[in-house]
């Protein structure tokens, strides 16, 4: 009996012109955010008893340039979005609609991504400037610089945090991923972790429901799982200090035939899905009972086509257990349901 | 795009190749006419070099015979030769050849532009760069390069 699935096109999304290159729900999965090339920022949602998505906002004029990614504060009132422009829009809706109200300036091009710290007050954005900022969010909503972070050697494509800890992960074109963390003593960000493993850029990471593991794509078209080890594990790897240490417990390849560019693990489901530069969303779902030292992940479900060009994003909804969007260069926006089946041969 | 002083002083010339042939197939419109490597061939050999008033053809720069189509894969795969291995437009003119393609194929295909194996000190991070989508994208919004870009694709 193997393990199966299926994703059924709920609705396919036309308003943007040109790349649609990131989309993200809202942390009660009721609206989700879409961005791309047309400088613009869409809000989607469903109204009660109604059967499709509809774009009921249009944010426009907060950037110059390609807008890249969109990320919500975990308290869904505010809405941060990184744009090729070099700055990072903060969007609020004190007004009752969005509006925005702060522009995050500092790096010195392309800001490629943007990710909220759970316990809210904290954002993190990097950028072709090879360096990674976190800014802290006071009271009164003003931002601050705290930490520029040069840890990287190339272009840093994503940031996010940890699901419940102030760690923030990034990846680059360096192919390495890094972890940072506070260092409590001087209020110095600091680099606790470096992951080498891949052999190209590392276009999207995310961690599990739990934060003790990492899944990342790259452009080698292989997906990684990481598993983090604290000092003292029983397993015996070896670890600095009192840092824990990230070890490839995993690798999917064979199943991507391009760059992979995004991946998205749902917190509800466990299902890992993938955004791939070969049109394809693919899903992946861990074997019951797997190892964790030595976790095996099976291809449950292959959707050809998924986009008539590559899929830039995709993002499980946070409530509705299999609900996915996705995005691509086609300039659409896709909704997706995910069914498991069981075939008995 | 004048430099001071040209990095390719005297740079080999070579034949153009002759007009293609118009066969009677090809103006039937019933026939399925599927790109080959020609066609492709000839939307970039006529792309100017960005130091000498000559073509890429003319430079050996692109070749016919270094062109890859795959139809059914809605693949293009195109090599390059930099006229010398240190060529610092390298990248440059990748990214002409790459616009030219993304402007004149249907949005099918998936375009890979690379440096002809072991002709380049650099061919690695030039190839990564070309292949980098989102930097690619970022390049073509920086005004003054889609100006260079434009200028060497125009006919």
């Amino acid at each position: 009996m193997a393990a199966s699935g299926r994703l059924d096109l709920v609705d396919s999304l036309t308003g943007h012109r040109g790349r649609v290159w990131n989309v993200s729900w809202n942390p009660t999965g009721t609206v989700f955010a879409s961005c791309g090339e047309d400088k613009t920022v869409r809000l989607w949602t469903k109204s009660s008893g109604q059967r499709t998505w509809m774009n009921k906002t249009v944010l426009t004029d907060g950037h110059q340039r390609t807008i890249r990614e969109v990320a919500w504060s975990p308290c869904g009132n505010y809405l941060a979005s990184a744009s090729f422009d070099a700055t990072t829009a903060i969007w609020d809706r004190k007004s009752g609609e969005f509006e925005c109200n702060a522009t995050l300036e500092g790096h010195e091009n392309e800001v490629k991504s943007v990710s909220w710290a759970k316990s809210g007050n904290l954002l993190a954005t990097c950028s072709r400037d090879k360096s990674v900022w976190v800014w802290e969010m006071s009271e009164d909503d003003e931002y601050e610089c705290a930490a520029v972070i040069n840890a990287h050697t190339q272009d840093v494509k994503k940031v996010i945090w940890h699901p419940h800890e102030d760690i923030l992960a990034s990846c680059s074109y360096d192919n390495t991923i890094k972890l940072f963390r506070e260092d409590i003593s001087d209020n110095d960000w600091v680099n606790c972790g470096t992951l080498t493993s891949h052999e190209s850029t590392v276009w999207g990471i995310a961690f599990d429901k739990t934060g003790t593991r990492l899944a990342s794509c790259s452009d080698d078209k292989t997906v990684k799982i990481w598993q983090q080890y604290l000092p003292n594990n029983p397993e015996g790897v070896v670890t600095e200090g009192s840092e824990p240490t990230w070890k490839c417990v995993c690798t999917l390849s064979g199943y991507h035939s391009r760059a992979v560019y995004d991946i998205a693990w749902c917190h509800e489901t466990e299902l890992l899905a993938t955004a791939c530069g070969d049109d394809t969303i693919r899903v992946f779902k861990e074997t019951p009972a797997s190892d964790k030292n030595e976790p095996e992940f099976e291809l449950v479900c292959t959707v050809h086509r998924a986009h008539t060009q590559d899929v830039n994003s995709v993002a499980w909804n946070p409530k509705q257990p299999g609900l996915l969007v996705s995005a691509g260069d086609d300039s659409r926006v896709n909704l997706w349901q995910f069914k498991e089946e069981t075939i008995i041969f | 795009m004048c430099a001071d002083r040209l990095e390719n002083v005297n740079p080999e010339l070579f034949q153009k190749c002759f007009e293609r042939d118009i066969t009677p197939e090809e103006e039937d419109d019933n026939i399925v006419d599927e790109f080959d490597s020609r066609e492709i061939f000839d939307l970039i050999r006529s792309i100017n070099d960005p130091e000498h008033p000559l073509t890429l053809e003319e430079l050996h720069v692109v070749e016919q015979k270094l062109v890859e189509v795959n139809n059914e894969n809605n693949e293009v795969n195109i090599h390059f030769t930099p006229t010398i291995p240190h060529c610092s437009m390298a990248t440059l003119i990748g990214l002409s050849i790459r616009v030219k393609l993304l402007r004149s194929l249907p949005a099918r295909f998936k375009v890979s532009v690379e440096i002809t194996p072991g002709t380049h000190q650099s061919e690695a991070a030039v190839n990564k760069q070309l292949a980098d989508k989102e930097r690619v994208a970022a390049a073509l919004e920086n005004k003054n390069l889609i100006g260079v870009i434009n200028q060497c694709i125009s006919v």
